[in-house]
């Protein structure tokens, strides 16, 4: 397949979770849509990683390149995972104290 | 058409879509299911490209970990039933028209790009992605990244729990 094809897919999925990010005004669900942009970026990373094996295999063919690519979307995960637990805390605390979860009340930060 | 490529393309119009329905869910729970959509047609992609390992691990933490984590949350709130408050109309138009500029830059950089043509992606084949190459290589190239991650969790954790209990 050609990477053309993924490089068009992650863009199409990254820029629909930029548009998400600034259209909705739920915290949660602007918080997914840093999701699905992770999850873009992700792919793209794994099917770089097989572009990159695939021109290292035509080469050796006992080569490992391309491992660090998987790796990299393995971390990618960890922090993804980390990152959740403690966002959704705060969530869960601003939402105590303003009893809403519209983003637009957290511009009185600004002052 | 081979049957690769059938299921590139049922996927990849399964991920935009969901990705859309994302968007245009009222409801925050019907966000969460979408977006649980958009993780299994990942994993296919993943699978496609014989990245195995991580299109397991990808369901397990993604669909399975920290999408309940949000319908926990959500349910916790109550907020199923509650419609949010509109954003002006104007002030979507003008998140669209600035993803969609971001989106079409981006690509007609790529099209442009001769670096990226007659590039193709290994499908079906090579054992990079197997849980056997990818646990030798973290537990001995990245067996340091391997560990500190850990301390990462740790400290996620007692964060969560002090932001949670004040």
């Amino acid at each position: 397949m050609p990477i053309q094809y993924y490089i068009y897919l992650c863009l199409a999925l990254f820029s629909i979770g930029i548009i998400g990010v600034l259209t909705r005004r739920n915290a949660i669900v602007v918080f997914m849509c840093i999701e699905l942009m992770l999850n873009a970026v992700n792919l793209l990373l794994v099917a770089f990683s097989k572009m990159h094996h695939g021109a290292a295999l035509a080469i050796d063919s006992t080569t490992k390149a391309g491992i660090d690519g998987q790796l990299f979307v393995f971390f990618i995960m960890v922090v993804a995972a980390a990152e959740v637990s403690v966002g959704l805390a705060i969530i869960v605390m601003m939402y105590r104290n303003t009893h809403s979860v519209d983003i637009n009340f957290l511009n009185r930060l600004k002052n | 058409m081979s049957t690769i490529q059938i299921l590139f393309f049922f996927l990849t119009a399964l991920a935009l879509f969901s990705a859309i329905m994302v968007l245009v869910s009222k409801n925050p729970v019907h966000s969460v299911l979408w977006l649980i959509v958009v993780f299994f047609a990942i994993s296919g992609h993943y699978v496609l490209l014989n990245a195995q390992f991580l299109a397991i691990v990808n369901l397990i933490v993604y669909a399975g970990a920290i999408m309940v984590l949000f319908l926990f949350v959500i349910m916790l709130m109550n907020l199923n039933s509650e419609a949010e408050p509109r954003k002006h109309i104007w002030m979507k138009m003008a998140g669209v028209i600035s993803g969609g500029c971001f989106l079409m830059v981006l690509v007609s950089l790529v099209r442009q790009a001769t670096d990226m043509q007659q590039r193709t992606a290994l499908m079906g084949s090579g054992n990079v992605g197997l849980i056997k190459n990818l646990g030798k290589a973290l537990f001995s190239d990245y067996v340091v990244p391997f560990e500190i991650s850990s301390v990462l969790f740790l400290s996620a954790m007692v964060g969560a729990i002090v932001i949670g209990k004040k």
